[in-house]
């Protein structure tokens, strides 16, 4: 399933911060579909592309080895509508992580202004309460990351570019 | 025309919790530092009341210490996850799973029988929570009902129990 709301990483520090863009589009059947006449992309798609971002950034600070959720959206608030030309970008920022999960807070900035404003928490998935196996296709992260332009730009604290992980690499070779 | 008044439309019709922000504060990037300092039973009140509004959406005055978290004031699953991260941010502590939600005593063949907890499983509560009130769940202690039982008071009794 295609679902895509970011199209590409501009910055990633390993368990600081994660960003990227998103390219608002009239061609994107929700940005001309979702309000007649009005062409926007809708808040909720603006808060899962920040919530990708942020899942990516908690998964990664865990090797990509804890199954990472959106269990709330603890805030969100937008000073403007996103139009079909506009480009996003999110920043997102890692805010605090438990044994249970973590806490992100994002922004969104169109134009050089601010546009959204959301605090998300996500859950780590124990195996067998809810889930058994993995949530994505074999070697479905690791395109998805890669299209994404992830492995370009990740680096970890120190700067260094991320190495290999094993958790997204015993798939396809 | 329309266009401007449709844009306006969004800008006011947004839930009354979002607000317009001019200046939006500094995101922080540090884990929690974790420290312990001594706390009033007030002030301790009043940082988990705080919690618990941002948490669950409720008024401050909906949160008082006999108040239940699922029953009076709503809590779901997820909500208790948020709760905890909040406690263990304002007060610096870390709470283990199971210090809340005693899962593995409820669950426990020689301590529920048919769904009741019996009293040796009651003492193994009181033992593992003494900051909490068991005596209306001692009265009629269905496993079921446990969820149920904990009251704004109790947690402050344990975050108090954690900051001494």
């Amino acid at each position: 399933m295609r679902w895509f709301w970011i199209d590409r990483f501009t910055d990633f520090v390993s368990g600081q911060c994660a960003k990227g863009l998103k390219n608002v589009s009239m061609d994107e059947e929700v940005v001309d579909g979702y309000w007649p006449d009005y062409p926007t992309l809708p808040s909720t798609l603006i808060i899962e592309g920040m919530a990708q971002l942020g899942g990516i950034l908690v998964a990664e600070h865990h090797q990509f080895e804890k199954q990472v959720v959106l269990a709330k959206v603890a805030k969100a608030s937008f000073l403007r509508p996103a139009r079909n030309g506009d480009q996003l970008h999110y920043t997102v920022t890692l805010d605090s992580v438990q044994d249970l999960g973590a806490t992100v807070n994002a922004v969104s900035h169109c134009d050089g202004e601010l546009q959204a404003e959301v605090d998300l928490m996500f859950a780590f998935l124990e195996q067998g309460r809810f889930t058994d196996g993995p949530l994505f296709g074999p070697g479905d992260l690791r395109t998805m990351l890669r299209m994404m332009n992830f492995f370009s730009v990740a680096v970890d604290s120190e700067g260094k570019a991320v190495g290999k992980y094993p958790a997204l690499c015993d798939e396809i070779s | 025309m329309a266009i401007q008044v449709a844009s306006q439309n969004l800008l006011t019709s947004v839930p009354h919790r979002s607000t317009f922000i001019q200046n939006p504060s500094p995101v922080k990037t540090n884990y929690p530092k974790v420290f312990k300092m001594a706390l009033s039973q007030d002030e301790i009140f009043d940082k988990v009341q705080e919690a618990l509004v941002e948490a669950l959406g409720v008024d401050d005055d909906e949160v008082t210490e006999e108040a239940t978290l699922v029953g009076d004031l709503g809590a779901e699953s997820i909500d208790f996850l948020d709760i905890v991260f909040k406690l263990e941010k304002a007060f610096g502590i870390q709470i283990p799973r199971e210090e809340l939600s005693p899962e593995d005593i409820l669950t426990d063949s020689n301590l529920v029988k048919d769904g009741i907890v019996t009293s040796q499983g009651i003492a193994e509560l009181k033992s593992r929570m003494p900051w909490a009130n068991l005596d209306a769940f001692e009265q009629n202690p269905r496993v079921q009902d446990f969820g149920n039982l904990l009251t704004v008071g109790d947690l402050v009794g344990y975050v108090g129990s954690k900051t001494a």
